[in-house]
């Protein structure tokens, strides 16, 4: 491929004074819509598809119109792209403005269907543009309501933005931590400077820059700092700062959100340089999560577009973005220029355009009358300036082709002559520059208007924060840099108490600035055209919404007054925007249209994120196995060897069935259940929490948060707790061990663990500090294993010093002594209804234990058993899984527990209260009772919902559901449990269970215990 | 996200190290049986959603697992003040935020 194929039309010779800050040597080819182009290393995308004559980057979001490069920076609304090398790196919506150029870089734009430049949607653009006003999707494809989904495909496919990657991002992210004392956000002269104060006085300082080298503006400004230009000086500060150890610098971190308490969210693109070759030891992108003592805001302002007759024609640009791609890329993005500008600052684009060799038409002033200055400037380079005029209109489609200009009056509110054309290809326009107060909204400050400056500044905040430079409105350098010293001062005095900035030998002083005069600039936003905005060409606000200055006035008199409402109705500053051009102006026209002032108006409120951020960003290294930290029992690996299936219980792995060669899980559960009734099975428990209570008040304490009685529970002894709200309702229930007459073991739900815990601390804290009672968790200091089985005393025998013995040994009682030569305590508790002995032994012990056991079970067929087993055994039994067969809405009456309820407690006890409330006492309410299906093959579904009569007209009365339901291997039945009206005392009754395929199950409503009723095998 | 100081460490922790437990103050009625059930509900379910100043029960969940209380604007979440449960904070040693107290009202 020859070179030539590949001219940069548009980039500057290298021996042109404005070389750029990019390296010629290094050339890099990229792709953008199909097409190969060429450019260097140090371009944005934007500069290089601008130095090879790209003027179409997509289309816009609603008329589907060509759209060209605005700005340079992260204010840009249009060129919002596809970006990635290969499938798995693709990121939608990324700013052209802001993706440094790589070899081998593949983008394309995200809107435009079936291309960019030639558009289908563009009809509806031009034929139906007119009727498109705002909410024109909600007016026009309301009705009928079931379409929505339809038209919804259609209209997205027409305007999208952008796609997520297919593959799996193969990339790295990660999250850093810091602590600062002065955090200064923006590195232009105020940010400069504030860092080094703050650097100087001894600080731990954090500079974050969205930009890819610091000096913000001067980057592409004139500006002379101690008689030299400013770059110069840039570097001796960055050199300075280097050198500090306690000093972090951070180019291409955007600070995307400023949080409460000084908590600052920054955003840190270390590789979107490096395309799909980034190092194995290097992450993508990293977020930092920064609290300082002090933020100085550093963010500086943003220039405005005017708003004018079709003012979004490829080739219609910021003023600043041209001085930006001329002096920091080299680049001159057209041939012929006609400048706007409602200010001083604009000017200085023409001249570099002209400096830069092409064609300056006109400067067009909307002020009556010129700064003398620059007047003069622009008269020794033989440039027109037209003075009280504007332009109104622009001529061409896919490009400009003339200016339509035209003499305005004083106030810029309507046109006073006749319109002229001046022919040429691009149209830069500067109506001042708003500071970026975005950021100081985050914690919802409001921004107060200055008058004097045509713009918004941060409003006042409680916190640790200073405001220094242009987002203060003080925009000239030498403001910026004393700016910066003062905000650094205070903030460091604040931060390091004791410490006087300015007393310091080190303390920096305000450098000597040179900076071209500026006067007073225009409040001008919307310009006038011949025609009212409804009649006029589109005067586009907000460019990647499509929101024009008729639209918002439609809005208006439609009723939307306030702002925000304004805002949602028209989208105006919405999606990645973040009303970054368009807010200002869009504010301004209402609150002309509704003729009161913009602080009348007010703004809108900015939230973060400031820029968009990637979900790599924000879940770090949070992904995959990573994601939630997971919680292993001590036969973990036992498990695992052993084949067992796992369930999530909390972050617990609990073996939920150990499936053995080509065995179903129905089989598996068959043969884990039908093991454990005739001979012997092992259930790992070690997830239940373990709460270890103390002192002398430590039984009343149970008495009061337990419904049940604890005043005669002997050491030696267990007993079940059911633990209510103080609504009434069960929370948790477990076994308790009194291990002496002041120390108990309560267990609770493997979920409950640390919620219990809390409640047990809160009332002892917060209501009854007198009690001398604590509790410590110790869930995870004990592996307990629970054997049960007919065979259970005759294999743990063998293992145990324990006199196993009925009538030594009792049901609901504990004892200590060694299983498998560890000390252990044993209980003789059963959530099967067979015998059976919960082992606890501590945890470091519990593989060995577990594995003593199972040398000597094999003649006793010892089979481990999961979960599911678990659930089905305590139903065959009738008990119940808080949080299963309770819902927070049951009481212990509700389930038939009212045995746990010792109501003649004289504390009255947590729920008592609530228990007794009126509703809680009628009759009717969902009680929990069995449900024998007639055709015992049949499993209800847990959920299904109970009529009484199946035959009823939809909607049918639902008197209760399904809350447990399994199929039992020792009945040969199906069992269940649900919650039904009344059901307690409605044994024998049939209610129906309506199916969604039609069918009706039919069930009787009988006890919850189904197996062994008389409680004989587990006392055995 | 909060910077939180709790009284107990003697330290400001950052939020995740904390649970919020809601309004502060609270106490539960000496006779729960003597309450009507309307008084008991007030008790149960009745909080304050004040526009400013707001006195919050917060535990050092992920810490020291004490309880304390914090003064707290919700309209700008400052926190003017943590202290102890049992104790008080004042409002009037806080100038600055009788101002919010009158926006709340």
């Amino acid at each position: 491929m020859s070179n030539a194929r590949f001219k940069q039309r548009n980039r500057l010779a290298s021996n042109s004074q404005f070389s750029g800050r990019i390296d010629r040597s290094r050339e890099l080819t990229f792709r953008f819509n199909g097409k190969y182009y060429k450019g260097y290393e140090g371009d944005t995308l934007a500069s290089a598809l601008l130095a090879n004559g790209v003027d179409i980057v997509g289309r816009s979001f609603k008329y589907s119109r060509p759209r060209g490069i605005l700005a340079a920076d992260v204010s840009e609304p249009n060129a919002i792209l596809q970006v990635g090398s290969d499938e798995a790196n693709q990121v939608p919506n990324v700013r052209a403005t802001e993706q440094p150029l790589y070899d081998g870089l593949i983008s394309s734009s995200v809107n435009g269907w079936p291309s960019a430049n030639v558009d289908v949607m563009s009809l509806v653009g031009k034929l139906g543009g007119d009727a498109m006003g705002p909410g024109f999707y909600y007016k026009t494809f309301m009705y009928p309501a079931s379409m929505w989904e339809t038209y919804e495909k259609v209209i997205r496919k027409a305007a999208g933005l952008g796609r997520a990657p297919t593959l799996p991002d193969p990339d790295k992210y990660d999250h850093m931590h810091h602590h600062a004392d002065v955090c200064v956000v923006g590195a232009g002269p105020a940010g400069l400077m504030a860092a080094l104060t703050a650097a100087r006085a001894g600080a731990r300082v954090i500079l974050a820059d969205e930009q890819s080298e610091f000096g913000g503006a001067m980057l592409y400004g004139t500006e002379i700092i101690d008689g030299k230009p400013a770059l110069e000086w840039v570097l001796d500060v960055v050199n300075e700062l280097r050198d500090y150890p306690d000093v972090l610098m951070m180019n291409n971190a955007i600070v995307n959100g400023l949080h409460d308490h000084n908590f600052l969210t920054i955003n840190e693109r270390r590789c979107h340089h490096l395309g799909n070759a980034i190092p194995a030891d290097q992450t993508r992108e990293r977020m930092h999560h920064v609290r300082a003592h002090s933020v100085v805001m550093a963010t500086g302002a943003q220039e405005r577009p005017l708003v004018f007759g079709n003012n979004d024609v490829p080739g219609c640009m910021l003023a600043s973005a041209l001085s930006h791609y001329i002096r920091r890329y080299g680049v001159v993005p057209g041939d012929s220029l006609v400048l706007m500008t409602s200010n001083d600052t604009g000017y200085q684009s023409a001249f570099d355009w002209h400096d830069a060799g092409r064609s300056v038409v006109a400067i067009v002033d909307t002020r009556q009358e010129a700064h003398a200055h620059w007047l003069e400037e622009a008269k020794s380079r033989g440039i027109q300036v037209i003075t009280g005029s504007a332009v109104i209109d622009v001529k061409g489609s896919k490009r400009v082709r003339a200016a339509v200009i035209s003499s305005i009056n004083t106030d810029g509110t309507f046109v006073t002559g006749a319109t002229s054309e001046l022919d040429c290809d691009t149209i830069a326009s500067s109506g001042g520059w708003s500071p970026i107060v975005h950021l100081s909204c985050h914690t919802g400050a409001k921004p107060v208007w200055r008058d004097d400056i045509n713009g918004f500044v941060p409003g006042e905040s409680y916190e640790n924060r200073w405001y220094a430079g242009s987002v203060a409105g003080n925009h000239s350098l030498t403001e910026c840099l004393s700016d910066g010293i003062q905000a650094a001062q205070q903030a460091v005095e604040v931060a390091l108490a004791g410490v006087e900035v300015a007393q310091l030998a080190a303390a920096p002083t305000v450098p000597a600035a040179e900076q071209a005069p500026t006067g007073q600039s225009m409040a001008i936003y919307l310009v006038p055209h011949t025609k009212a905005p409804s009649r006029a060409p589109k005067q586009f606000v907000d460019m990647q919404n499509d929101v024009t200055a008729a639209g918002l006035q439609m809005a208006t008199r439609e009723g939307f007054e306030s702002i925000e409402h304004v805002k949602r109705y028209t989208a105006m500053g919405f999606g990645t925007d973040q009303g970054k051009t368009g807010n200002i102006n869009g504010m301004a026209i209402v609150a002309d249209t509704l003729q009161q002032t913009i602080p009348e108006t007010g703004t809108t409120m900015f939230r973060p994120n400031y820029t968009p951020v990637t979900f790599g960003a924000i879940s770090g290294s949070h992904v995959g196995h990573l994601f939630d930290p997971k919680r292993f029992t001590p036969m973990h690996a036992w498990h695992l060897e052993h084949g067992a299936e796992f369930e999530n219980v909390g972050q617990w792995k609990r073996p939920w069935y150990y499936p053995r060669g080509s065995e179903t899980m129905d089989e598996a559960l068959h043969r884990e259940c039908m093991a454990m009734r005739k001979h012997v099975g092992i259930l790992d428990a070690s997830t239940l929490g373990k709460i270890d209570i103390q002192g002398k008040d430590a039984r009343e304490f149970l008495g009061r948060v337990y419904t049940n009685a604890w005043e005669k529970l002997a050491p030696g002894k267990c007993r079940y707790g059911l633990m209510c709200g103080e609504d009434g309702m069960i929370m948790d229930d477990g076994v308790t061990t009194c291990l002496a007459d002041n120390h108990f073991l309560m267990t609770t739900t493997t979920g409950g663990a640390a919620s219990v815990l809390e409640w047990l601390e809160i009332y002892h804290q917060t209501e009854w500090p007198e009690m001398e009672v604590y509790f410590n968790s110790v869930t995870d200091h004990w592996a307990t294993m629970a054997i049960a089985g007919p065979k259970a005393r005759a294999l743990l025998t063998e293992l145990t010093d324990i006199n196993l013995d009925n009538d030594q040994f009792g049901f609901m009682e504990w004892r200590e002594g060694k299983v498998a030569g560890v000390p252990a305590r044993v209980c003789r508790i059963s959530f099967t209804g067979d015998l059976s002995f919960e082992i606890n032994v501590p945890a470091h012990f519990g593989m060995h234990v577990w594995e003593a056991l199972f040398n000597r079970g094999k003649k006793h067929n010892l089979t481990p058993y999961g979960t599911e087993t678990m659930h089905i055994l305590r139903a065959e039994k009738g008990f119940v899984i808080v949080g299963q067969d309770t819902d927070g809405s049951v009481t212990p009456a509700d389930i038939n527990h009212s045995w746990a309820v010792a109501n003649k407690k004289p504390f009255s006890f947590l729920g008592k209260r609530g228990m007794n409330r009126e509703d809680c006492l009628r009759p009717n309410r969902k009680q929990l009772v069995g449900l024998r299906t007639v055709n015992p093959a049949v499993v209800l579904q847990e959920g299904a919902q109970a009529v009484r009569d199946p035959r009823q007209e939809i909607p049918m009365t639902m008197v209760g559901h399904v809350t447990s339901s399994y199929f039992s291997p020792i009945l040969g039945r199906s069992i269940a449990m649900g919650v039904i009206r009344g059901g307690i005392d409605r044994m024998g009754e049939k209610v129906y269970f309506p199916m969604a395929n039609g069918d009706v199950i039919e069930a009787e409503i009988c006890s919850t215990v189904w197996f062994d009723p008389d409680g004989h095998r587990q006392k055995a | 996200m909060f910077l939180i100081y709790c009284p107990h460490c003697e330290e400001h922790r950052e939020e995740p190290e904390f649970h919020a437990s809601g309004e502060a103050h609270l106490a539960r009625p000496e006779d729960p049986e003597a309450c009507t059930d309307e008084q008991w509900g007030e008790y149960l379910y009745f909080r304050k959603n004040p526009r400013g100043l707001h006195r919050e029960l917060w535990v050092h969940s992920a810490g020291c697992r004490k309880f304390f209380n914090i003064l707290r604007n919700t309209q700008t979440y400052q926190i003017h003040g943590s202290y102890k449960v049992g104790e008080w904070l004042d409002v009037e040693a806080h100038p600055e935020q009788e101002k919010d107290e009158v926006i709340s009202s």
